[in-house]
């Protein structure tokens, strides 16, 4: 498969080349060079910046998870005193309050995540499909589509505090005054019914975004697969099944594991929607960390809470990006 | 070409993943200088009704302050909700402000950090002593023993505000002295849409500040003498149930009263909707929503029996703000000009009559300004009946968890659910096994 890519790429170079003038003095050997060493010169700024924004804090990060970091260190944290691996025992002896807690704010995560992606996966794909037949007022309603995905996170989510407001939220005007589907009106913002205001939150967020890239993956189908299908008498399902969805697949594996990062991580939407204390129902892992941290002030405790959560994060993607290349290549073969 | 890819998704992997990770951290440099002796920059809280009210109190003094000094005063008013990260990032990256305002139960917790210049004698004797100022405002400027962490700039204290026509129409005479007559007076006011009394369910200090007094007046601490947090034992939590109980057990406050904390229990007495609110200082704020001062009364927060006194009938925090300077500022003379111009007996009236609170400063506080009776109720207060919160180095800690607690209990009375003792003492000891272990 390199091969044909290889020379397949050949042809293309070549007239490039013809137009520079280093390409004149030597055209093959600075061509290796270029084709060995150009792609990493590209990526070079990249990666120094990645070590500086990323890279660098995330070691520091690491660090403070093995000190005692408190108030009376924050001031001049490399003074703090080593605790070894104390903070990791915390976080993880689930029979202790402290790693109880942790362990509840991941199922939840877990939770939360699997609903909120597969939903924005479910409605980003089907508004996706609809719009591919051109229709009357299509273009509006895709620029309406994006909406939620174009404005600032804040704004939307202080929106939805006052629609979930218990007086004078419009969601309990709706449900209850007019509706009547509840005794009487519901609490959305703390309480057991947080988790699903969250989630709603989280949805309509969320699937612009996979309604924007699944989009980009069906113009990259041939028509004429759906016209020789059609021909051979599939119906709109079979369609679906044996053409959009396998053609679709390199364009979701990489949505759904991008979907899975952010919402897992999601750190806004909670903290807008909450304050700096979720209800323990939407006790997502991210505010949770920031409570150890910012709010009950134990930075060691928190900080391993993070680099564990950042491992477990490691090994989802590790596993996954395994399993979608295996079925790629069992695909091509 | 497979590789590149592979590793660019790697790439990109690590930096989704890293947002989860780290917060930097560096280390500052000891004490502070007088290498920029021309400039200074503050840090006020949000005092008014908003950041603008604020800056138009301000701004007209820090221009007098540089006529007189020639230090030129930066001024950011920080929202309440960012504060305390505000000072936090300050404190790790040594890159803050000279000058500041803390809450001041904050007090004993930033004073931990070491960031806060200690006001010991030689630097009290620079803003004219530590005689100047009340002995309550004192008592919450940092941990006992220590020198102080800050100095005192504005004071306030609980009152319970009543609408004087809500308590005519039900025919009330006065407002209620003990909290059995303020529930028998709230049954009478829960009517009609209308309730007895407002609450910030949902807001974490607010809680702890109410939990607090209840606390003292059932003879109980949150902590030990050591220092230790304590927050199951009987009187804290009889304390506990007995406010949450206001909404559960007693109904004198709207279930929607659960997850406000954005002060609009404030909103609804200025709109008549709650009868009573147990508040600081909200002349200003009830103002600004239309409400007139005549249309409410202010009366002492009331005790369980007799007259609010020191002891068990303490029926306030000590309230109030806090002037602090950061350890390395740059203009450690202008930072204590500034102090001192701001503790000054004329500054304490111009800024304590524009923020409805009272001078910490002696001479002031005497001023016929601060005599109206609403003033002379949060005075009493102050000096006879409020107790300041614990000045232990975890008290930010206590605060989250027990007000979170506290906010997790209104939750379940909103919800229709029994608070009992049992469903208290779980939530505190939650709260309580929470605090670092020392």
């Amino acid at each position: 498969m390199t091969t044909t890519t290889a020379a397949s790429a050949d042809p293309g170079e070549r007239t490039v080349r013809k137009d520079s003038p280093g390409a004149a003095r030597g055209p093959r050997r600075t061509g290796r060079i270029r084709r060995i060493g150009l792609p990493y010169l590209l990526l070079l700024p990249a990666l120094l910046l990645e070590l500086l924004v990323h890279l660098v804090p995330m070691v520091i990060g690491i660090v403070m998870s093995f000190k005692e970091l408190t108030q009376f260190y924050i001031r001049d944290w490399g003074t703090a005193p080593w605790s070894g691996l104390d903070n990791y025992k915390v976080s993880v002896d689930f029979s202790a309050p402290v790693g109880k807690a942790l362990l509840h704010s991941f199922m939840v995560t877990v939770g939360f995540t699997l609903l909120s992606v597969g939903l924005c996966w479910l409605i980003g794909t089907a508004a996706a499909i609809y719009m591919q037949d051109t229709f009357r007022g299509r273009g509006l309603l895709r620029a309406l589509f994006l909406v939620p995905y174009a404005l600032p996170v804040y704004a939307a989510v202080i929106t939805w505090v006052f629609m979930f407001q218990h007086d004078n939220g419009l969601v309990n005007h709706v449900l209850h005054d007019q509706l009547h589907l509840t005794d009487k009106p519901s609490f959305w913002l703390i309480g057991d019914n947080s988790f699903y205001a969250l989630l709603v939150v989280s949805v309509w967020k969320g699937w612009p975004f996979a309604f924007l890239i699944v989009m980009a993956g069906l113009q990259n189908i041939p028509g004429e697969l759906y016209e020789a299908a059609a021909l051979d008498g599939a119906g709109l399902w079979q369609q679906l099944r044996r053409i959009t969805l396998p053609s679709l697949r390199a364009v979701n594996q990489v949505l759904i594991l991008v979907l899975f990062l952010w919402t897992f991580n999601d750190f806004n939407t909670p903290f807008v929607l909450f304050g700096r204390t979720a209800p323990e129902s939407a006790d997502l892992i991210s505010v949770h960390i920031y409570q150890a941290s910012f709010v009950t002030w134990n930075f060691g405790t928190g900080s391993a809470m993070s680099v564990l959560l950042l491992l477990f994060l490691l090994v989802v993607t590790g596993a996954y990006l395994l399993l979608t290349s295996r079925g790629r290549k069992t695909a091509d073969v | 070409m497979r590789r590149i890819r592979a590793a660019a998704a790697g790439a990109v992997t690590i930096s989704l993943l890293t947002a989860a990770t780290a917060c930097g951290g560096g280390s500052s440099n000891g004490g502070g200088s007088n290498d920029s002796p021309k400039t200074l920059t503050y840090w006020a809280s949000n005092q008014g009704a908003s950041i603008e009210i604020d800056k138009k109190v301000l701004q007209p003094e820090l221009d007098k302050f540089e006529k007189q000094s020639g230090v030129k005063v930066k001024v950011e008013v920080v929202p309440w909700s960012d504060l305390l990260n505000r000072i936090l990032t300050a404190t790790t990256s040594g890159q803050g402000p000279d000058v500041l305002n803390i809450g001041n139960t904050w007090s004993a917790s930033l004073q931990a950090t070491g960031a806060l210049l200690p006001w010991d004698a030689k630097n009290f004797a620079k803003i004219g002593g530590k005689d100047r100022f009340v002995d309550s405002a004192l008592g919450s400027t940092g941990a006992e023993g220590k020198d102080p962490a800050a100095v005192p700039l504005y004071s306030m204290a609980y009152a319970l505000y009543y609408n004087k026509k809500s308590f005519a129409d039900a025919g009330i005479a006065k407002p209620p002295a003990t909290w059995d007559e303020l529930v028998a007076d709230g049954k009478k006011l829960s009517k009609g849409g209308k309730w007895g009394l407002g609450a910030e369910g949902s807001n974490v200090s607010e809680n702890i500040h109410h939990v607090f007094v209840f606390a003292k007046q059932h003879g109980a601490d949150f902590f030990t003498a050591d220092g230790k947090a304590d927050f199951t034992n009987d009187g804290v939590v009889a304390a506990v149930q007995q406010y949450v109980g206001l909404m559960a057990k007693d109904k004198i406050i709207a279930p929607g009263n659960a997850e406000y904390a954005q002060n609009q229990s404030v909103s609804d007495f200025a709109k008549g909707k709650n009868a009573m609110l147990l508040w600081q200082s909200a002349s200003a704020n009830l103002k600004s929503q239309g409400m007139s001062e005549d249309a409410y009364g202010i009366a002492p927060v009331p005790v369980q029996s007799g007259t609010p006194g020191t002891g068990t009938n303490v029926n306030s925090m000590v309230a109030g703000i806090n002037l602090a300077v950061f350890k390395n500022t740059k203009n450690l003379d202008g930072a204590a000009k500034f102090v001192k111009f701001m503790t000054s007996d004329a500054e304490q009236k111009i800024l304590n009559t524009a923020y409805s609170s009272i001078p910490p400063v002696k001479n002031a506080q005497g001023d016929s300004a601060f005599n109206s009776p609403s003033n002379v109720v949060l005075k009493d207060t102050l000096a006879k009946s409020a107790a300041a919160l614990p000045q232990v180095a975890d008290e930010s800690q206590f605060e989250t968890t027990v007000g979170t607690a506290v906010k997790e209990l209104f939750a379940a009375a909103a919800a229709g659910h029994p608070v009992t003792t049992a469903s208290v003492k779980a939530e505190l000891e939650k709260a309580q096994q929470q605090m670092p272990k020392k």
